[in-house]
This record gives structure tokens, sequence and C-alpha cells, in this order.
């Protein structure tokens, strides 16, 4: 493994019980990029997420992070590695019993011996970065979508991980808290200098901030690149994602039937 | 259906039955095993002490006193056709410590604070709180479930107490106050009567393990449910029908160990 690389993803096979989900897929993840995993809903890409953060075991492959098989740890060492990594949520998964100021603070209590002086200024800081250092006593009921994904932003860098991985972080944001969120994720990924995987079916917002891209479809990669290569690419899937055209390689008609006996107008 | 079918289904719900068990167990050992912070971090068992006895405590304190105004009226009525009305401090006092306090107090504590534990619970597994809490490396068991078991357990017995007591004063409410029986008689007849360990402490004892039952049925359905509104609402349903029968058939259990032959 590389010293440059912080995840290598090597020849990874997963199935639900006999339903196979990723075939034979392997990634490269070099430290400080922002890498995004695109594909259509169902593709697998989620599940290579919760691989990734080793809430899922490969069938057969591997997975290092920092040169360590997360499939292969234990839970103590599970817990050490994901102490380094942070993750967000599709929805942000904010708590919903605690404020704004707990969120974030929730892994600076549990993980550190940090005096409540300390947490406050940190967790003042991760807001301020985000944006919402205003909204510290408020509860999670009272935020807007787009303001519970940036504090949930915030809460995941928390502790200033090494690896920051993103479940569909510009799921049902309007335009503005969608390019704020994807500035955000650009910015904080620089200024600690992690590595980012951003799992997502948003094309033109990826596409401005990421550095490298894999497409999934059917387990498999099917492309991958950088912005400007997927954009020149002419394969049929990936100018079909990236133009959002109906028909193509993705099908728009599930399959069925023959439509006129479906009708009951068959000769 | 044929006869293989019927034979393959109940087959199918008896493994079903037997794996849910042996996960219950697994998640009630798991709730033990990681029960240290619940004590090295008491504020967090507080908070949900809170939550699930003293929001409990104004159905606990009106139904208590209710109840125990109903076995005031009843009582006398009964003891009055044998001329024992003075009788009715015992009556009132050893029905509430024995049975009704533990049972009803447990029944309240399952329909408003166990169906509270399984719906938050679910809908943290829901909206993927949870799952966040494992990612962030803190176990969910140590941190989200053990304080909420603890707090169950242990408010449980207090507000049995509350009960039994708040029934006492309903009792004498009534049978006192209103229909004026002898005060004197209805203390002392109590006084006398009422065992600090026949009688309170095997009280105490039966709410302990109600508590407990309710905590853990409440908090492994949360846990199991599935993440949809239809599942939460399902675990909730279960949690107070499951928790309400477990309280009666345990209670039968407990009564015949302690009280038979006294």
């Amino acid at each position: 493994m590389n010293s440059q690389t912080l995840v290598e993803i090597r020849d990874v096979n997963f199935a639900y019980e006999r339903r196979p989900v990723l075939k034979g897929i392997n990634m490269t993840f070099p430290k400080g990029k922002v890498i995004a995993i695109m594909g259509g809903s169902g593709c697998g890409k989620t599940t290579l997420f919760r691989l990734i953060g080793g809430a899922l075991k490969p069938t057969k492959g591997e997975i290092r992070i920092d040169g360590h098989a997360i499939h292969k740890l234990d839970q103590s060492g599970l817990y050490e590695m994901r102490r380094k990594m942070g993750v967000l949520f599709q929805f942000g998964a904010l708590f919903t019993d605690m404020s704004v100021f707990d969120n974030v603070a929730f892994q600076m209590r549990e993980h550190t011996d940090l005096t409540e002086e300390i947490i406050r200024d940190l967790v003042m800081m991760k807001l301020h970065a985000v944006g919402l250092r205003g909204t510290h006593h408020l509860m999670p009921a009272e935020l807007s979508g787009g303001m519970a994904r940036r504090v949930a932003l915030a809460r995941t860098v928390a502790l200033d991980p090494m690896l920051i991985l993103y479940d569909e972080p510009f799921a049902g944001l309007d335009p503005i808290s969608l390019t704020v969120v994807g500035q955000l994720i650009r910015k904080l990924n620089d200024a600690l200098g992690a590595t980012s995987v951003v799992v997502t079916h948003d094309v033109q917002e990826s596409l401005k901030i990421v550095d490298y891209i894999y497409f999934i479809a059917d387990g498999v990669i099917v492309a991958e690149g950088t912005p400007d290569e997927i954009r020149a690419s002419d394969k049929p899937f990936v100018r079909q994602f990236v133009y959002g055209e109906m028909d193509g390689p993705v099908p728009f008609h599930y399959p069925g039937g023959d439509y006129k006996q479906d009708l009951g107008v068959a000769a | 259906m044929t006869i293989q079918e019927t034979i393959r289904a109940i087959g199918s719900r008896t493994v079903n039955a037997v794996w849910r068990m042996g996960y219950a167990t697994r998640f009630f050992v798991m709730t033990l095993f990681y029960s240290g912070p619940s004590f090295r971090r008491f504020h967090l068992t507080i908070k949900e002490m809170f939550s699930s006895g003293v929001m409990s405590l104004i159905i606990i304190l009106v139904a208590g006193t209710f109840v125990g105004m109903v076995l005031g009226l009843q009582g006398y009525e009964t003891l009055k056709r044998y001329g024992s009305e003075s009788a009715l401090g015992s009556l009132v006092a050893l029905s509430l410590v024995r049975e009704l306090g533990p049972v009803l107090a447990a029944l309240l504590f399952a329909s408003r604070a166990g169906s509270a534990m399984t719906a938050e619970i679910g809908l943290m597994k829901a909206t993927e709180q949870i799952a966040a809490m494992e990612m962030m490396a803190v176990n969910p068991i140590a941190r989200v479930v053990a304080p909420r078991f603890w707090a169950g357990v242990i408010s449980m017995p207090l507000l049995a107490a509350l009960f039994s007591a708040m029934g006492v004063f309903g009792g004498y409410v009534v049978g006192v106050v209103l229909i004026g029986v002898d005060e004197g008689s209805f203390w002392s007849q109590m006084q006398s009567s009422v065992d600090l360990v026949h009688d309170v402490m095997n009280g105490v004892i039966k709410s302990f393990v109600f508590g407990l039952a309710v905590t853990a049925i409440s908090l492994f359905e949360g846990y199991d449910a599935p993440p949809t509104a239809e599942g939460v609402s399902g675990a909730t349903t279960r949690t107070v029908v499951q928790s309400s029968l477990a309280i009666l058939i345990l209670d039968f259990i407990l009564t015949a160990f302690m009280f038979r032959g006294a």
C-alpha cells in the first residue's frame, strides 16, 4: 500500500444472502483528496459506504484503511479506527434529544478528557466553520433541513478525522443549501488535511467539488476519472447519468410482459 | 394450504420464535455487560430517570389516589356486613402494598414510560441515530440502552411505593373523612397488620421484578423494531401487550412464592 494512499479496496465482493451487490470492486483513495462514488439507486454505493465504515464485511476481497484491514478488526480495533473517521448520514442523524451544542460536543465528551471550557471553545469553532455558531442553543427540531445537515457536518469533523464519509449529503436540499454543503465538504477536507468519500447521485454538485469519481452500476465500476474526464466521456452510461437522459443503458421501463397483452388489445 | 405447507409454516414460526428469544436474551446479557457507564456516569441514568420516572409521577399519583378511594368505598361496604369497619385501614394498606400498588403501577409504567422508551429507541434507529453512534465508536447499548434500563429498574419500586402511599391517602379520605370510620382504628389496625418484611419488602421485590421485565421488554422491542413507521408502531403495541401479560404472570408466580400459607 502506497504511503500516499489512505483507503485501498481490492477485489471486493459483497452479497446479501445469495443476491450479489458488489462484484470485484477496486478503488484507491489518496490522502487529502475528495472522492465521489456515484450511481443510481440500488447500484450498491451505500453498501460500499457501509463496507468502508466497517458496518459490513466483504464476502471476498479486502478493504484497508491507513494500512489496517477494517473487516478483520475486532470491536475494540474497529472502534479505535472509527475514532479517526467521521460519518455524515443522509439526513444528518442528529440526536434529537440533545441541543445543537451537545450534538457537536458528543464525541468530545465520549472520547476525550477535555474540560467543559475547552469543549465549549472547540464546539463554537466547529459551528462557526459551518456558519451556525448562533444556533448552539437550538434543538434539532428547530433547524431547517440544510441547517441540520451543516450541524451534522460540524459534528462529523468534531475530532478532526483523517477520513470523512458522506452518505448522500445533498439529498433533499434546496439549491442554496446544496451549494453551501458542497463547498463546506471541500473546504473542511482541505483545512483538516483529511480524505473525503462522498457517496451521492448528485452529479452536477459533485463535479464542482471532487477530485476523482467512480461510477458504479450493477455492482461493478463502469467508469472513473477526474471531473473533466467525466464531463468529456462518451460512455453511454456516463452521458446518461451526467446529462440526466431518460433512456439509455439504464432503461426507463422496468422489465415487464408484453404491453399490448397487458392492455388486453393483443391480436 | 396443504399439510406440508402447514407444517412448514408452523416450523418456520417456531424457529423464528426461538431465534427471537435467543436474540432477546443476548440483548439482555449485553445490556448487563455494558452497564458500567450507567453507574460511572450516573448523570446519564438520572436523566433517564427523569424521563421514565418523574414524567410518570402525575399518572401514578392520580391513579393511586383513585384506586385507594375505590378500595375505601368497596372495602367499607363489604366490611360493614361483618361489622368490621374498623379493619378498613388494614384492608386498604395490605391490598395496596402487597398487590395493587406494584401491579397497577407497573401496568401504568408500561403504558406510559415503556411505550415511550420503545418509540424513542425505534425512532432513533429509523433516523439512523443508533447507526451514527456506532460510527462514532460509541456503543449504543452502553450509551442508550443501559442507562434507560437501570433508570426503569430504579424508578419502578419508587413509583409503586408512591402509588401505594397515595392509595392509602385515598382510602383515608373516603373511609375516615367522608364515611366516618374511626380515625384511630383506621391507622392502628393498619400499623398492627402490615409487616415490614412480609408485606412491604415483598411488594418492593415485586415492583423491582416488574420494573426489570417492563424495561427489558420495552428496550428490546425498540432496539429490534423495523426502521419504519409501521415497525415502530407495531413494536410500541407489542411492548404494552407483552409487558402487561408479563406483569400479571410474574405477579401470580411471585405471589405464590411469597404469600402461600400466609
